[in-house]
């Protein structure tokens, strides 16, 4: 598969009606033309576009990291760094029989509270709908807070998680990566979540050039031998 | 033959009639803005910041089914000879609106619904045409922001100066020609999104006028591919061991 780079109008194919638009390309007449700076996939039936920039728009079933930024009877806001707040209803957290009366919602997560959601539910005409009902979801107590560009996250994770694993078994670290591009980091001590920070940062900087897993590699076994 | 353009057809600044002033763009050049851009469009310097799409404030001024595009065009006040004063003018009032018309029509707003995209566009110092560098600014800037587009934007003016209709009018030109003739084109479309027209033109000058401004749009479109792909795709290494895309399991 040939990797072109493309700008917004650029045009992509010209009289295929096979295939289909996917991400970030249109059809206007018989041609598709690209939406965004980034690389052209095509495959068999449809071509998409994986863009190189732009902020996080939600999609049903992203793991997001957000902060609670404010809260009703009913539900909590949460800033999930998109266009759009997420919306977490209080009956997610405290089931069926949550009575506005009795339940205080500032007992689960207050204003400030940095937790780790799933998107439920999107479809652009309302907020996204969030949930914190599954294991590994729910308010995060300790770590480090790093925001990257949401369009870096998949190079950062890595193909089946190559990436981020590796740079977790090198600085003994964990990594929460939300999709909307938010991470925590938490490590058994302040120099290895620097270390892991540093690491982010090099992906980040470095997404589109090749052989990254290893220059981090290096860079990481480097400040390990030092230590 | 008149000050502008002298006997050989050479104009007040050495060009010739189908020449643009040297253009020159980049990209990303704010770090606090999510999409920015830096042109030089001859003597004209302007800075372009997008912020956005965003939550509207105040929640009223949101539209249900697509993005609100908010333009504001602003010379600084050190951008002319003599000191401007940096309340927004009636001219400025009026290129903030015709800019938003010209970017809306290749912006996919509906895309983008309750939400805002604000483009500042400042103007450092100013020289004539500064409306098509904003414009190109602009559109190169909203393209560095991630929003979804169905073209660039390129604006480049045409005009008649001692009797002849010319690419790229200048300050001089502007002021002391025929007429001056800004247009926005979106290339792959075809479409023009902006077209002014200040000064007389027989029918025929003026479609001479439109495709001698279309044309120069082209050069500047070129200029503006040039940048972006400088930004995005320098290193050109792209591909490799993960690939630049998804973490498909």
């Amino acid at each position: 598969m040939s990797k072109r780079y493309v700008l917004p109008g650029d045009l992509i194919v010209e009289g295929n009606p096979h295939l289909k638009p996917l991400a970030n390309v249109i059809r206007i007449g018989d041609r598709l033309h690209a939406t965004r700076i980034g690389i052209v996939e095509i495959s068999q039936n449809s071509v998409k576009v994986i863009p190189l920039s732009g902020i996080y728009v939600p999609r049903v079933g992203d793991l997001v990291i957000g902060k609670v930024i404010d809260y009703s009877a009913m539900a909590w806001e949460v800033d999930i760094n998109s266009c759009f707040l997420g919306h977490l209803p209080a009956q997610d957290v405290f089931g069926k029989e949550f009575s506005p009366g009795r339940d205080d919602l500032t007992k689960r997560f207050n204003i400030g509270d940095v937790i780790a959601c799933r998107i439920l539910n999107f479809d652009r005409t309302r907020d996204p709908l969030l949930t914190v009902a599954d294991k590994d979801l729910g308010k995060i107590s300790e770590g480090e807070v790093v925001k990257i560009s949401p369009t870096k996250v998949p190079r950062l994770i890595g193909k089946r998680g190559s990436m981020i694993q590796m740079i977790e078994q090198l600085t003994r670290c964990r990594i929460v990566v939300g999709q909307n591009g938010v991470l925590v980091v938490t490590g058994v001590n302040k120099d290895a979540v620097h270390v892991a920070v540093k690491a982010i940062r090099m992906v980040e900087e470095g997404a589109h050039t090749v052989n990254l897993t290893e220059r981090v590699k290096e860079m990481l076994q480097g400040v390990q031998v030092g230590r | 033959m008149s000050r502008l353009m002298s006997e050989e057809g050479i104009r007040i600044d050495g060009r010739r009639w189908n020449e643009l002033r040297p253009v020159r763009i980049e990209v990303g050049v704010l770090k606090n803005a999510d999409g920015s851009s830096y042109i030089e469009f001859g003597k004209n310097k302007i800075v372009v910041a997008v912020y956005g799409p965003k939550e509207v404030h105040p929640k009223h001024m949101a539209l249900p089914d697509r993005s609100v595009l908010r333009c504001r065009y602003h010379m600084l006040p050190f951008s002319v000879e003599e000191r401007k004063n940096p309340a927004p003018s009636r001219r400025e009032i009026e290129i903030s609106k015709i800019t938003r018309e010209a970017l809306e029509p290749a912006l996919i707003l509906e895309d983008y619904p309750r939400t805002v995209i604000d483009v500042f566009i400042e103007v450092l110092q100013s020289d004539g045409g500064s409306r098509c560098a904003g414009i190109t600014a602009a559109s190169v800037a909203l393209a560095d922001a991630g929003i979804n587009m169905r073209d660039l934007v390129a604006a480049c003016a045409a005009g008649k100066v001692g009797g002849r209709i010319v690419l790229d009018i200048n300050d001089e030109e502007d002021k002391m020609g025929e007429a001056d003739m800004p247009v926005a084109y979106l290339p792959n479309l075809k479409q023009v999104s902006l077209l002014q027209l200040d000064g007389k033109l027989t029918a025929d000058e003026y479609r001479e006028c439109l495709n001698l401004a279309i044309s120069g749009c082209m050069q500047v479109y070129s200029i503006q591919r040039e940048a972006l792909m400088r930004k995005y795709f320098a290193t050109d290494k792209r591909g490799g061991d993960e690939g630049g895309g998804g973490e498909e399991e």
